[in-house]
Order: structure tokens, then sequence, then C-alpha cells
């Protein structure tokens, strides 16, 4: 079996918020860390693989930096790694970010591709759906529990207080949220292998059947009109109450703002 | 020369780092307060291969270097003093001397379940009368037939009780010279716990790294296969000597990570600890006790770091690790103790971590080889 597992190289929440003069994210002046989704994607693709002897192929897009969430991924125990970097992709929404992917995955063999839910910097959770549609697979989104049953993988999806049980055939991609499990450490020994292996690097040149059209920030449908870091206004109201005197007070104030 | 660390140096760092903050430091006041061995924390430290960073993938280790041991043991130690040595002791005390001096047989039978955490390791030389002078040695082994007989005793031992795997030192023969003067030989040798004559004797109530098992260990006509001798019969006390300069490399390691810890805590507490309306990170003789502070643990980090990579690349590496050990065993000393005086009244209290990074510190100074002895050992390399 062959699983492909898409990773994000976000900013560590922990360091500071950087924009660039377009609104875009500065990414090469943050600290970074491998998104918590794709952490648990990649982890749920690792235990696939001590289960059913899977090959992992881990894959991300992203400056030339973004090798460190790959050679993270290979030291947790994936084993090939493909970053996709190129100053033409730079800047590009999610359209543009799930066309590029695409394009890369159309290069390799896979059984189950797995990419978490969402980003925490851009929080759509849109590009996993959307490389399903490019490679016309099904998606099945929001997995809390995975598991393979011949030709097939049966996913329970997460769905308000329930779960769906849904069957579906490989190939297919899947969104994996951080519940899902507890990612494992690093090894050192897998951190001194990781840095031994060869590392595929792609560029626009080896991406299959897309558009210069649909790609970087030029192909990017989306526009960001402004951006900024998140300032705190004020400490907000401060109240001492009885729970059913505070649910009236908290009732009372938002009808008065009309949110309710 | 370049004093950044590679990529891959810097990745196990933060594992280690990642590692120390979510599984170690929630414990740690409680290890010491009780003083609990952290058997579940082993566990984990066996799962993710810390148990095992330099020995070679061959024998079922990590494959990696002495600097990413040494770095282990610092993060560790930076939350930890406990875990810190128990990682070290294991590490340099038995799993090495098995792979330096063990026969092949002796390195397939023992360090895949070493290396791996299966089985933990331990190494006894101290004895009552055998400190700092390991001469004075008076447990003895003889060769009857096709075993070892093993009688004495040895205190001190860490990891003593919860190890598995355990090298010994012991009298294999007394030789008398021209002049007429007896010498003792000693030999090195392979005990497995459960071995019928060792046993436990008394616990260590110790000062610091309470939760590590520090216990007498006791040999009444214990017998062992004859082919537990480790190295050549006789070379003993080197294997001993050599075994101490890598573990000096790892406590060396555990004083800086202490160090650390105090450190960073101090600086964190300087900032939020306000008297006559500001904080006390603002006056100025708190930033000059904080800039000694600093500069003192990275020279000492530099230093313990040298020693892990002269480990690594040179055949002997005594001076450098007793230099590593001397220092950083005395900045973590002074150090944790200047972190408790700027911490005040609240410094004393079990309530802040600073107090027991103190106690923990005292020991890196007499274990393995005390100060005055790794000065013994520079000065003999430097005045010839």
């Amino acid at each position: 079996m062959k699983i492909i597992v898409c990773v994000k190289q976000v900013p560590d929440t922990k360091g500071g918020v950087k924009f660039n003069p377009d609104g875009t994210l500065n990414r090469a002046g943050m600290l970074a860390v491998m998104n918590p989704d794709d952490k648990a994607g990649l982890e749920a693709a690792l235990r696939l693989k001590e289960q059913y002897q899977a090959e992992i192929t881990v894959l991300t897009m992203g400056l030339p930096k973004a090798e460190e969430v790959l050679r993270e991924a290979l030291a947790m125990g994936a084993d090939k790694a493909v970053l996709i970097t190129d100053r033409i992709l730079g800047g590009a929404d999610t359209w543009a970010t799930s066309t590029t992917i695409a394009g890369a995955i159309r290069n390799l063999d896979y059984d189950i591709i797995i990419t978490g839910r969402q980003a925490i910097d851009g929080d759509t959770a849109q590009v996993g759906p959307q490389i399903s549609e490019h490679l016309d697979i099904p998606v099945i989104s929001y997995a809390q529990n995975i598991k393979v049953e011949g030709d097939s993988v049966l996913v329970e999806r997460q769905f308000e207080d329930s779960y769906h049980l849904l069957k579906a055939k490989m190939p297919v991609l899947i969104t994996a949220l951080s519940e899902l499990n507890e990612p494992r450490y690093m090894t050192p020994g897998g951190i001194f292998e990781a840095y031994d292996k060869e590392m595929t690097v792609w560029g626009r040149a080896d991406l299959k059947d897309v558009d210069d059209a649909n790609l970087g920030l030029n192909g990017s449908p989306t526009k960001i009109a402004k951006a900024s870091d998140k300032v705190r206004k004020a400490s907000g109201e401060q109240m001492t109450l009885d729970p059913e005197e505070a649910a009236a007070y908290i009732f009372e104030k938002l009808k008065e703002k009309h949110v309710i | 020369m370049d004093f950044t660390l590679s990529k891959k140096h810097e990745m196990a760092r933060t594992l280690f780092k990642e590692f120390a903050e979510k599984e170690v430091k929630p414990l740690a006041q409680e290890v010491d307060e009780t003083e609990q061995f952290p058997r579940e924390t082993v566990k984990k430290l066996a799962k993710y291969g810390f148990l095992g960073i330099p020995v070679p993938k061959e024998y079922g280790g990590q494959g990696a270097d002495v600097l990413t041991y040494a770095m282990c043991v610092e993060e560790l130690s930076k939350v930890c003093g406990t875990t810190g040595v128990i990682v070290s002791a294991h590490t340099s005390l038995c799993c090495d001397p098995i792979l330096t001096y063990g026969t092949e047989e002796q390195k397939q039978k023992y360090l895949p379940d070493l290396a791996s955490g299966r089985k933990l390791g331990a190494f006894g030389l101290t004895e009552p009368g055998a400190g700092t002078d390991a001469q004075g040695q008076q447990t003895k082994a003889v060769l009857e037939g096709d075993e070892w007989v093993l009688n004495g005793s040895k205190i001190f031992i860490t990891n003593g009780k919860e190890a598995d795997v355990y090298i010994i030192f012991a009298i294999s023969d007394v030789q008398t010279d021209a002049r007429g003067r007896k010498k003792k030989i000693i030999s090195a040798y392979i005990v497995e716990k459960g071995t019928p004559g060792f046993e436990f004797g008394t616990k260590e109530k110790k000062m610091g790294i309470r939760g590590s098992s520090t216990y007498e260990l006791i040999f009444t006509d214990c017998r062992i296969p004859k082919d537990n001798l480790l190295g050549k019969e006789g070379k003993g006390f080197g294997i001993a000597m050599h075994t101490l300069d890598g573990g000096r490399i790892g406590i060396a390691a555990q004083a800086l990570g202490l160090a650390e810890g105090a450190l960073d805590s101090t600086i964190a507490y300087v900032q939020e600890r306000k008297q006559f309306g500001r904080p006390i990170g603002a006056f100025q003789n708190t930033q000059f006790q904080i800039a000694d502070m600093a500069t003192k643990t990275q020279a000492a980090q530099l230093l313990v770091y040298k020693a892990a990579q002269a480990k690594e690349t040179q055949k002997s590496y005594s001076v450098e690790a007793a230099m590593a050990k001397l220092y950083a065993a005395e900045v973590a000393m002074e150090v944790t103790t200047k972190a408790v005086q700027l911490h005040g009244g609240y410094g004393y209290t079990r309530e802040y971590d600073v107090e027991r990074m103190m106690r923990d510190a005292k020991i890196t100074e007499i274990y393995e080889g005390t100060s005055e002895v790794q000065r013994m050992v520079i000065s003999a390399s430097v005045i010839k």
C-alpha cells in the first residue's frame, strides 16, 4: 500500500506573526512547525504502515526551508519526501495550492492521500478536498478513525456529537483531525537517518497537467484586502455573579448586541 | 572553527526539549518529593530510543553521536536531574563499556536489550573503603571451574535496584612485585539481576536526585559464568577509568542542564517579581548576577560539547571530560545557588524548582570523580 501525506509548515503560534506588504504571511521571518492536523494525519499513516506495511511519501509545498517539516516527518518514520518549491508558486491561495499539489501527486503512485483538515495559519479546510477534486478521487473529511478493509477504507467522520461511518474504495483522500491521535515523537536515530536520506525537490516544470494560469499569486482567485495581527482592544467586562444571574446577564448582553 | 550546531543536532535538541517539557517536567517535583524512581518516564525514554543514543544500529541503538546523547541528558536535566542521571548512568557506565570492551557475543547478548531500554544498566565500582581511591577495593572474584564467584559489596550505585545488567569490578588476583609489594589485580564483570547470591542492601536517602534508585549491592558467593568477564582479566582498573571518562561527559551534561534550568527559571522570575515598584530584573545587581550566570553557563556548554566531540573523534579524551565535568559541576552549584538567592524566600521553598535544582546540583561535584579528582587529572596533563 502506498500513502501520500501532505504536510504544511505553519508559523509556530508561540512566535510572533509577520506580514508581507501584500498581506500574505512573511513565512521566512517566523518560527515554524508542522501543522497539527497534518501531524495527526502523518501519525495515522504511520499506524497504517505498522499494520499493513505501507510506504509513506510525505509531500509539502513551500519555501526551501519547508524542508524542515519533511525531515521531521522522515524522522518520525516516513519513507520518502517531496518538496515542491519554486518562486512562481509563491503567494498561492487554496486553489493554486491544490492545483500545484495535485500536479505533483500525478507523478506518484498512491492508494491513500492524507491531508490535515486545515492549517492553523489559513483555517480554510479547502486544500484537501480540492486536491481530491483535481485528481477525481473520493474524499472523506474530518476523519477521527481510519481502517483499511481489502481495497477500501473505513473511516469515522466526526459530526457534531456523533460520527458517520463511511466506506470508500481506494484511491481515496482523507482529511485528518488533530483529535485523531497523539502523534509520536521523533527518535534520535530517525533524525540522523532523515538527514542522510535523499529529498526529491520539484519545481514548476515537474508538475503534471497544470496550467500556469492556476498557479502562484497570479493564479489565485483569492485576493487579500487587508491582514493584521489580532490586537486586544480592552480587558473586557468582568463580573462576579451566580451562575443563573450570569446566564441571564450574558443573554441580555447578547440580545442588546443583536447576536441572538 | 564553527560554533553552530548542525541541523540534525538542532532537530534533536527540539525533540529532547519537547519531550522534557511534556513528559518529564510535570513529574519532576513529585519524583523528588516521593523519592520514587520514574518508571513510566523510563518506559517512554525507552520507546523513543533515548536509552541507546550513541549505540550503533547493528546493536539495536540509535546510531547517533555522543553530542546528541549529551544534549539529551542536558535537556532532561534542565527539568529533572533525576531523569538525567538515569540516562547517563545507563548509557555511559553500562552500554559504553560493553560496546568498548565486550566480546561480539557479549555485545549481541546485552546491547540490543540495553539500547532499546528493555533492560536498564548500572555500574558498581565504589565501595565503603574505595571511593576516589578505587584501588581500595575489597570485593573479590575467584574462578572456580567455569564460574567466577563474587563476594563483597558496592555502595552508592545509581539505577541500583531498577537495573537489570551491572558492570561490577572486583579483585581477581593479588600479585607481588619485585620489591615484595602486593598489588591488587582488578577485573570487570557483567552481572545480571536475579543471579543467586546477588542482593540489594540499603537504599540511600539523598539530598538531591532523590528519584534515582541509589542502592548497596551485596554479593555473597554469587556465581556468574566465566564468559561474563568483561575485557581481559586484570584490566578492570583501566576499564573503570576509561568508562568514567565517558561518564563524566554525561554528568557534565547533567550539571549543564541543571544550570540552564535554574537560569531560565530565574530570568522569568526576575521579570515578574516586583519590589519597590519595579521588577527585580530592573535592578543592576540582578542584571549583573544574571549576566555572570549566563556567561558561565554558556562557557560550561562549550566545554561539554567539546568533550562530547572529543569522545567521538579522539582516542583519549580524559582531560576534556575532566575539564567539562569540573567546570560544569561548579557552575551548576554556583548558578543554582544564585538562582535560589534571586528567588529570595520563595526560592527556599519547594514550590519553586530552583530549590530542587540546587540540591540536585551538589552531587555533580561529587560522583563519577569529585572536583578534586578532576583537578588531579587536569593538572597531571598540564604539569609534566
